[in-house]
């Protein structure tokens, strides 16, 4: 591969542009570069593997295909997976690092400065804005997970609402079934119907005795992964 | 430890730091592979290594590749399984089948 070509790939990607690494194996690894659909490096590629590259950033997999230039490798860079976390707390601290391993760009949203501060978050990006203003600048996409940790309503809900009105893949609330039955309530009382609300996971996480919050965390983590990964 | 999505940045790294880096890619995958298309090995001159194209089977013999590659040979596609054996003194324990495109940063 040319540094050239590095170069332009990892600069596509810094502007969160959806790129395809394109390499025409049967023509010693000849490569392209597609991003956002239209290619931008490498010699002009036949029309049907330009649409196979943007079938492969479509479905988000990489893969090698059959192409009118022999065997082509599609190489797929979509923009990172999001995780929003509403509430800097404590199951925060252990699931911010663990979300960032995992390949997530985590934000924590907290107005509460006692709470988001660098010292018990030094490594994530914190804001304290307010979450319902936090969420529609963040906007969350079909990339994003939501996940509100503050067992508050004046501050759950708003992110919630936000959330629900998005592509988020996941969307989840802490609490027992009582409030998570409370929380839908409360969030069709704003308009959505019961459907739409059913998006929210709560209590969150997959049931595994979590105790601890770094258990907590984990169990968020896994449940998150599961819908990302099969759907539901 | 790195993430998949930011090997290719360590690639540019080690190779601006002059070094020669090697890029080995799984461009296919059969059967019950570890990892899937798309996952990355970066390789220097030392053998020094990130990233993972199978369980840990298969890099010792990619970084020997890889480092043929990054001396000048050609890229090349390897093909790892356990129909394989008598081509490759390794194969995957778990019965799957790889294609690795094996490339230098040049």
């Amino acid at each position: 591969m040319k540094l050239a070509l590095l170069d332009a790939l990892e600069a596509a990607r810094k502007a969160k542009r959806q790129v395809c690494l394109v390499r025409l194996l049967d023509q010693g690894g000849t490569e392209a570069l597609v991003v956002d659909g239209q290619q931008t490096e490498g010699a002009p590629l036949p029309e049907d593997v330009l649409e196979a590259a943007r079938a492969a950033l479509r479905e988000d997999r990489s893969k090698t295909g059959d192409t009118s230039a022999g065997k082509a490798f599609l190489q797929v860079f979509n923009p990172p997976l999001r995780m929003i976390i509403v509430g800097a707390v404590h199951i925060t601290q252990s699931l911010a690092p663990m979300a960032e391993l995992a390949g997530y760009e985590v934000t924590v949203v907290d107005p509460r400065r006692a709470f988001a501060t660098d010292q018990r978050f030094p490594n994530t990006r914190v804001t304290q804005e307010w979450p319902d203003e936090a969420l529609e600048q963040l906007a969350p996409d079909r990339r994003t997970a939501v996940i509100a940790l503050v067992h508050d309503p004046k501050l759950d809900d708003p992110a919630l609402d936000v959330a629900l009105k998005s592509d988020a893949f996941y969307i989840a609330a802490l609490g027992s079934k009582k409030n998570a039955a409370a929380r839908q309530e409360r969030l069709q009382a704003l308009g959505h119907d019961p459907a739409t609300t059913a998006r929210i996971r709560g209590p969150a996480g997959l049931p595994i005795g979590a105790v601890s919050p770094a258990e907590i965390a984990i169990s968020v983590l896994a449940e998150c992964t599961r819908v990302l990964r099969q759907g539901a | 430890m790195i993430a998949d999505e930011n090997l290719l940045e360590l690639a540019r790294d080690w190779k601006q730091a002059g070094k020669k880096v090697a890029l080995a890619t799984v461009v296919s995958t059969w059967g019950s592979s570890p990892r899937p298309a798309g996952s990355q090995l970066v390789v220097d001159e030392t053998g020094a290594m990130m990233g993972s194209v199978s369980g840990g089977c298969i890099e010792g013999a990619v970084v020997r590749e890889a480092r043929e590659v990054m001396d000048g040979a050609a890229p090349k596609l390897l093909e790892f399984g356990v129909t394989n054996e008598q081509a490759w003194e390794v194969g995957l324990a778990c019965g799957g089948k790889v294609q690795v495109w094996v490339e230098a940063v040049e």
